[in-house]
């Protein structure tokens, strides 16, 4: 097999898993300013509930076709999530609106240890393995293999960031939001309601999260309470890199850091002589954010944020 | 003329500072009206206190025989009440079109909004020659042309407009007064704040002049321009 062409398929799907949760952290950060630690607990969050939903279908004995059941499960996850991440903000951040910033900073890390905390309640403290409802073909390419289901996340995570590009560019609600993250107080002279906009964003950005934890589990074949930790680090790592606050940014930071990631732990072995093996991969998320942010302190695609007039 | 709005001994503290210290204003339908006084008068307080961007610490502001003290910042628009803020305010990452639009966000007539562009684009040729630029890559007058024309896209009962002449070349305040005073003869009710009282006083009907925070003179703009106190202190001459 070919190892470049098969950590560039991983890569690839990873880095458009990073790029959906990384959409959630920039937005939030582009409207507020405020890095929401808890992000990553509502993608550990979809995960279970659409892993617990598809095994209660199953129990029950619901025949249906596997695709189905999960879409099933993610119907039942994406508003739970959405649901969460609207309630983060209005009973965690709003209070805070007019803190100093380190304020909020401290309570989105509190916010992110309850909600792992009440995971680990409701879920227990075990991987939760993701039912096996899913067809497992796999389709060899150039010497690489990429199964359905590394198509499928590749093509929906394409589609979904496509349709936030499509609402934020296009939509008026999309304009009020690039307002908002411009000029608050100018916006609500408009007639914006900034709170409205602050809602909305975070219901987005979990209901994307929402799917990406879905796709974590199914990728990995499972979940855990924990999961959504190291997951959120990595996306916060990729919409840095990208530029915090730009969304082509997110993008282009979360694919480039799955791929870099993906190749690095391919070629990890070789390269350290068989010191470092591939799950040392964590490392080069983090190597590559540091070296970037040496050289373009404010990410890839992030530009020093102009005065406001 | 009716009476389209009305203070009554305004007040506003910030933070146990008194910038406001009960001042009474009128504006009736169709005037220009011009707010004139130095640097830290309270101008900008009165004009964000009648937004609702500021709170008020007592008095009474009725608009258009409604008490505005109950409503959310965001609901002025509605009412009509819309200001051009000190800077031009503009959104900086949006286009030309996109911040025009941003004035008609509270609107949902489509194709009078449209209709609207069109005049605003008459108004400001250079504004259509570059409906597609970001509006932070335009010159100062062309931001200040952007921040009036999104104002009257919100189709404004009363335009509030703070300091317009602000850190702007004077030829292009010339041309930035003389858009005021087609606006006003198109029948939009403004109340002007200015730190150039002599412009603002010849190109207004009446004027207020605030001194820390009090209203020290008020007449018409013509008689103000005559006076020979308001002359020595914001006059120059």
């Amino acid at each position: 097999m070919d190892i470049f062409l098969q950590q560039l398929i991983n890569g690839l799907v990873v880095g458009s898993i990073y790029a959906l949760i990384a959409l959630g952290y920039t937005m939030v950060y582009g409207i507020m300013q405020l890095i929401n630690f808890a992000h990553g607990e509502i993608v550990m969050i979809g995960a279970m509930v659409t892993i617990t939903c598809i095994n209660l279908l199953v129990g029950a004995g619901v025949q249906l076709p596997g695709p189905a059941l999960l879409l099933v499960g993610l119907m039942m996850a994406i508003p739970v999530s959405m649901f969460l991440g609207y309630s983060i903000e209005k009973i965690a951040y709003q209070p805070l609106r007019k803190a100093p910033r380190l304020a909020p900073l401290i309570t989105a890390i509190g916010v992110s240890i309850v909600l792992q905390q009440a995971a680990m309640l409701i879920w227990g403290r075990n991987y939760r393995p993701f039912p096996q409802i899913l067809p497992s073909e796999v389709h060899i390419i150039g010497g690489a293999a990429i199964t359905d289901l590394q198509i499928a996340i590749i093509a929906l995570a394409l589609l979904l960031m496509g349709g936030l590009f499509f609402m934020i560019e296009k939509t008026k609600l999309g304009r009020a939001m690039r307002a908002t993250s411009q000029n608050p107080e100018v916006a609500k002279l408009m007639g914006v309601n900034v709170n409205t906009i602050v809602s909305m964003t975070f219901v987005i950005g979990s209901a994307l999260g929402a799917m990406a934890g879905v796709m974590v589990a199914a990728n990995y074949d499972q979940a855990h309470a924990y999961m959504g930790f190291m997951i959120g680090l990595k996306a916060f790592t990729a919409a840095v890199l990208g530029g915090i606050g730009n969304i082509g940014g997110a993008v282009l930071g979360g694919i480039l850091l799955g791929v870099i990631e993906s190749l690095g732990s391919g070629y990890l072995g070789d390269l350290t002589g068989g010191v470092l093996g591939s799950h040392y991969k964590d490392i080069f998320a983090f190597v590559v954010l540091i070296i970037v942010l040496v050289f373009r302190p404010s990410g890839l695609l992030g530009e020093r944020v102009a005065e406001r007039a | 003329m009716s009476t389209l709005l009305e203070v009554k001994d305004l007040k506003v503290a910030y933070g146990g500072i008194h910038a406001v210290k009960g001042i009474d204003l009128e504006v009736k339908q169709g005037e220009l009206v011009a707010l004139i006084g130095a640097n830290g008068a309270g101008k900008t307080t009165t004009l964000k206190t009648l937004m609702g961007m500021v709170k008020p610490a007592g008095g009474e502001i009725v608009f258009d025989g409604k008490s505005t003290t109950k409503l959310a910042a965001h609901d002025y628009v509605k009412q009509g009440l819309v200001m051009v803020p000190e800077g031009r305010g503009i959104f900086s990452r949006l286009t030309v079109e996109e911040n025009l639009l941003m004035g008609a966000y509270s609107r949902n007539d489509k194709a009078d909004i449209l209709h609207d562009m069109e005049r605003v684009y008459h108004l400001f040729p250079r504004l259509k020659e570059r409906y597609k630029q970001l509006a932070g890559t335009l010159s100062g007058g062309e931001q200040q042309m952007v921040a009036i024309g999104r104002a009257m896209l919100s189709r404004p009962k009363l335009l509030l407009l703070d300091e317009p002449s602000m850190g702007l070349a004077p030829i292009i305040v010339q041309k930035i007064f003389e858009i005021i005073k087609m606006i006003a003869a198109e029948g939009v009710t403004m109340l002007l704040v200015e730190q150039n009282a002599k412009l603002a006083l010849q190109t207004a009907d009446r004027g207020y002049v605030m001194e820390s925070g009090k209203v020290t003179f008020s007449d018409k703009a013509s008689a103000l321009l005559a006076n020979e106190k308001v002359q020595q202190a914001y006059l120059g001459e």
